[in-house]
């Protein structure tokens, strides 16, 4: 293996990996805000229960989604130097601005909201939570408005003189049309997520049947509360993951033929594949299911456009770029990014996607007007709704990604020149193996308490500590403490 | 002022805010096996920076940003540069940090006794291993024409690259020390006092050591009085301590690491990285610099969201201000 293979594996795992707790972290946060703010106005002890509960949770998620996220900021110019020196003009900017406004607006309202349970009046205890949102969603804006112009390089010049990319126009940056369809989609991914985590506990709890009276009212509002979050965001996956293929079909349209094995440029009426079974390389007969003109649809936006095929795409690539970028880990050369995963990566998307949302429908039909379903089983169903979004969000980068390749910078710099050259194979194996290592002990270790907080259920009430009343005394104990 | 100038300053000012900031929790860090007697003594120390330790780090995080957004070249050779280095204070970060969070989430000793440890090792690792980095920036390391770091973990374990590392661990146990004094009452406050004292002596000889050698191998006329002034601050901060002025004795340690980064820097400018290979293959802030175009939107930011930071993080320290004791950690708390 060359530094190059190591440092991708490297990306692509830490990156997923971290990925998989930020939609918790996102939608969460906004879950339990609102679970807060429904508590001071309406004084139902259930929402209180139910802040406090998910908001233990959060915390569990929130620590990893931290520990991992340094990494990713570091790692560019551990292992990608050559590409953070000929980016850094463009890409370094909203990087930069992520930290000063997002994670500094994260961590210190989280501190605040962790502690200050004793210390803050209520109304004020409940923003903080709801600044860490906004917080999130800043941070989501500006690392995917640099990972959109990674997609789709904009607002820039090429300058021989220095050989990097610098930038003149930061607004083309952050309103860039691949970043206005993005945001909205990985943020309704991530409600979605958030939602199901929701969804996903407070049904396994509900479904299991052993509680009070009390307990199952609390767990009944967090199931239907979640199903309905998780469907209404999946609808607006839906909405904006289309959207977003007719962006994609026109910055990148490799992308979009690579995701259907589509060889040969379709006139008009393309046919999407649900699957295929067979080779993908566009050789041999192959059995697939399709649905008739639904892939000029979803390039296009209507149901008789021209999708370009590979072979196409491939000769108008040389055509443009001169050489070929050769023969990579991941991508057969010629342009062309991985085709099986590509294919498979996108359905696993989109499928997973409207499983889950199919799922919550169920589970709101199955308990409306105050049924509850007999069968333990639900209870399982339930909680395999948030394992569903979470890798539905993974399939989603994974195809994103992979399928820019071989390019890291989309048509100006292929992944293989953004290695660093003075990383050793033995430097980037140790980082490698060391991080994938203490990453899957950390997965078990919050596996395990996840699992053993749910499990114990959501904390009687108790009436928090109001500083704001006269006789509050200053000197109690913490009412939270490390 | 040049653009260039002005973000060499403000770089210069994030590294002194993480210094200075996460100094005294990475300090509190690696004092837990030494101050605190029993667990309950443990969860004061870590609930003193509960509430802002994770604040703290960002000002790494956003010196990391800021850095690849100003100076890209510097960022590049750096990071990829130091490469091993870097690698360990990641890992020492992650399980510090997860260690806040878990320790206290299971009741059973071993569980304790090991996120003790992270916390432990995760806090010295990091503040060693960045001396030894800052001291041999400041001294230049193999750089080629390209920019290109040449040499291996082993170049920067020279003797005056561990006695910045050793400085600044010194440094950050101190300056913890004197937090832990400030903001707990009872006996471990008094017992953080006299170890502020003791291991502060030995800081002020050693750190004394680091900077005469800074200043006569790599200073310039205008690092001089800065690191005159740090000894003098860290001088302050002990006989401040000695005589119970926790605020003050503080503030001295607050200055002495802040005006010791000012140094550095100052030792530095206006090279970022110098090569030890040949000068003309040093980064300094006008080749390793971001456009004008791009310096100018981030000066505009940086004016715009430092003071909003500032306010609000300094609101956090109000908030959380009062001194704790093991009276405030029940003893019973339950385990969540
Ligand atoms: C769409 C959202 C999103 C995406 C694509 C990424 N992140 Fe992330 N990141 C977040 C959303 C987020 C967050 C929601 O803001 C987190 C998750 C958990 C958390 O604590 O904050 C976070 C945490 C987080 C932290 C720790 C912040 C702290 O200490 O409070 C860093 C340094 C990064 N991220 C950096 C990155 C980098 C360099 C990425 C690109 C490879 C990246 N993240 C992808
Ligand atoms: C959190 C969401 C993200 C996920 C899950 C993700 C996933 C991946 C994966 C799977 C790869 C490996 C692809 C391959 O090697 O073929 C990769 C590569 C890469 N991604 Fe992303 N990515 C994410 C966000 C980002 C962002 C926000 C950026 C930039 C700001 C980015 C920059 C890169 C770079 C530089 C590479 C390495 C070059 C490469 O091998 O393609 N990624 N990512
Ligand atoms: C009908 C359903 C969906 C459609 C049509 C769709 C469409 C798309 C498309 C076209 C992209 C690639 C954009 C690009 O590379 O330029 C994408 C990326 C992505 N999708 Fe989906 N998607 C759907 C459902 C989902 C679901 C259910 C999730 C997760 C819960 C999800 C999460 C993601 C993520 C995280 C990315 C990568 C970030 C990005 O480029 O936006 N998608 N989706």
């Amino acid at each position: 293996m060359e530094v190059l293979d190591l440092a991708r594996l490297q990306f692509g795992i830490t990156t997923v990996y971290h990925f998989l707790f930020v939609p918790i972290t996102i939608g969460l946060s906004a879950l339990v805000a609102t679970f807060e703010t429904l508590w001071l106005r309406r004084k139902d002890p259930a929402y209180l229960r139910l802040t406090k509960f998910f908001g233990k949770l959060f915390l569990i998620n929130f620590a990893i989604g931290v520990v991992t996220g340094i990494v990713q900021e570091f790692q560019f110019g551990m292992n990608w130097s050559d590409y953070s020196r000929f980016v850094g003009d463009v890409f370094g900017a909203p990087l930069a601005i992520e930290g000063l406004l997002a994670f500094f607006l994260e961590s210190t309202f989280l501190g605040l909201w962790i502690f200050g349970w004793d210390r803050l009046p209520r109304a004020v205890h409940a923003a903080c939570m709801w600044l860490v949102h906004i917080g999130t969603l800043f941070s989501a804006y500006f690392i995917l408005a640099a990972n959109s112009w990674m997609q789709n390089p904009v607002g820039h010049t090429y300058n021989p003189e220095t050989g990097r990319a610098e930038l003149t126009d930061f607004a083309a940056v952050l309103f860039n049309p691949v970043q206005l369809v993005a945001f909205p989609h990985v943020v309704a991914a991530c409600y979605m997520t958030g939602g199901a985590f929701v969804l996903g506990v407070s049904g396994w709890l509900y479904l299991r049947n052993r509680h009070s009276d009390d307990d199952r009212a609390l767990y009944r509002k967090g199931l239907r509360i979640g199903a309905a979050v998780t469907l209404l965001a999946g609808i607006g996956v839906a909405i904006t993951g289309d959207v977003q293929g007719k962006v994609m079909t026109e910055v990148q349209p490799m992308k979009m033929a690579a995701a259907e094995g589509l060889y040969e440029t379709a006139e008009e009426c393309a046919p999407f594949s649900i699957l295929t079974i067979g080779s993908l390389d566009g050789t041999e007969e192959r059995f697939s299911i399709t649905i008739p003109c639904l892939l000029s649809y979803l390039g296009t936006g209507s149901f008789d456009g021209q999708v370009e095929g590979i072979n196409d795409l491939r000769e108008r690539y040389v055509a443009e770029y001169g050489q070929d970028p050769g023969q990579t880990y991941y991508s057969p050369g010629d342009f062309t990014p991985n085709i099986p995963v590509t294919y498979w990566t996108f359905r696993l998307m989109i499928g997973l996607g409207l499983l889950a949302a199919g799922v919550s429908a169920l589970l709101l039909w199955v308990t409306r007007g105050g049924r509850m379903p007999r069968r333990r089983g639900w209870g399982v169903v339930a909680l395999s709704v948030p394992v569903v979004t979470v890798l539905a969000s993974s399939f989603g980068w994974i195809f994103t990604e992979m399928g820019r390749q071989p390019w890291v910078v989309y048509g100006l710099m292929t992944t293989e020149h953004g290695v660093s050259p003075s990383v050793s194979v033995t430097e980037a194996a140790i980082s490698l193996i060391t991080l994938t290592g203490l990453y899957a002990v950390l997965a078990i270790v919050e596996i395990g308490l996840l699992a053993k907080f749910i499990r114990a259920g959501a904390d009687p009430f108790v009436e928090p500590p109001d500083p704001t009343h006269p006789d509050h005394d200053d000197d109690a104990p913490l009412v939270f403490a490390y | 002022m040049e653009l260039t100038t002005i973000w060499f300053l403000v770089i210069a000012f994030l590294w002194v805010g993480y210094f200075v900031l996460e100094g005294f929790d990475f300090g509190v860090g690696a004092l837990l096996p030494v101050l605190a007697r029993n667990d309950r003594e443990r969860r004061v120390m870590i609930n003193t920076i509960g509430p802002v330790w994770d604040g703290n780090e960002v000002w790494l995080l956003v010196a990391g940003g800021a850095t690849f957004a100003a100076f890209p070249e510097w960022y590049a050779t750096l990071f990829s540069g130091f490469y091993l280095p870097l690698l360990l204070i990641l890992l020492a970060l992650i399980v510090r940090g997860l260690a806040f969070e878990y320790r206290h989430k299971r009741p059973e000793d071993s569980w304790k006794r090991n996120w003790d440890l992270a916390i432990i090792v995760g806090s010295v690792v990091p503040a060693v291993l960045w001396g030894v980095a800052f001291a041999n920036i400041v001294a230049g390391v193999p750089i080629d024409a390209d920019f290109e770091f040449t040499g291996s973990i082993f170049t920067l374990l020279n003797p005056y690259g561990l006695l910045g590392g050793v400085t600044m661990l010194l440094l950050c146990v101190t300056h913890g020390a004197m937090f832990v004094a400030l903001k707990t009452d009872g006996e471990i406050r008094h017992r953080a006092r006299l170890l502020a004292v003791r291991v502060g002596a030995v800081t002020f000889v050693v750190a004394g050591g680091f900077w005469t050698w800074t200043q006569t191998a790599h200073g310039s006329l205008a690092s001089a009085p800065v690191l005159v002034a740090a000894a003098l601050a860290l001088l302050g901060a002990l006989l401040a301590a000695a005589s119970g002025r926790e605020g003050w004795a503080f503030t001295g340690t607050f200055a002495a690491i802040g005006l010791m980064m000012v140094g550095l820097f100052t030792a530095l400018f206006p090279d970022v990285m110098p090569s030890s290979t040949d000068p003309a293959y040093s980064l300094t802030v006008t080749n390793a610099a971001a456009t004008q175009y791009t310096l100018r939107i981030m000066t505009w930011v940086a004016v715009a969201f430092t003071p909003i930071v500032l306010g609000y993080q300094a609101w956090s320290y109000w908030v959380f201000r009062r001194r704790l004791t093991v009276e405030h950690i029940s003893a019973d708390a339950p385990a969540r």
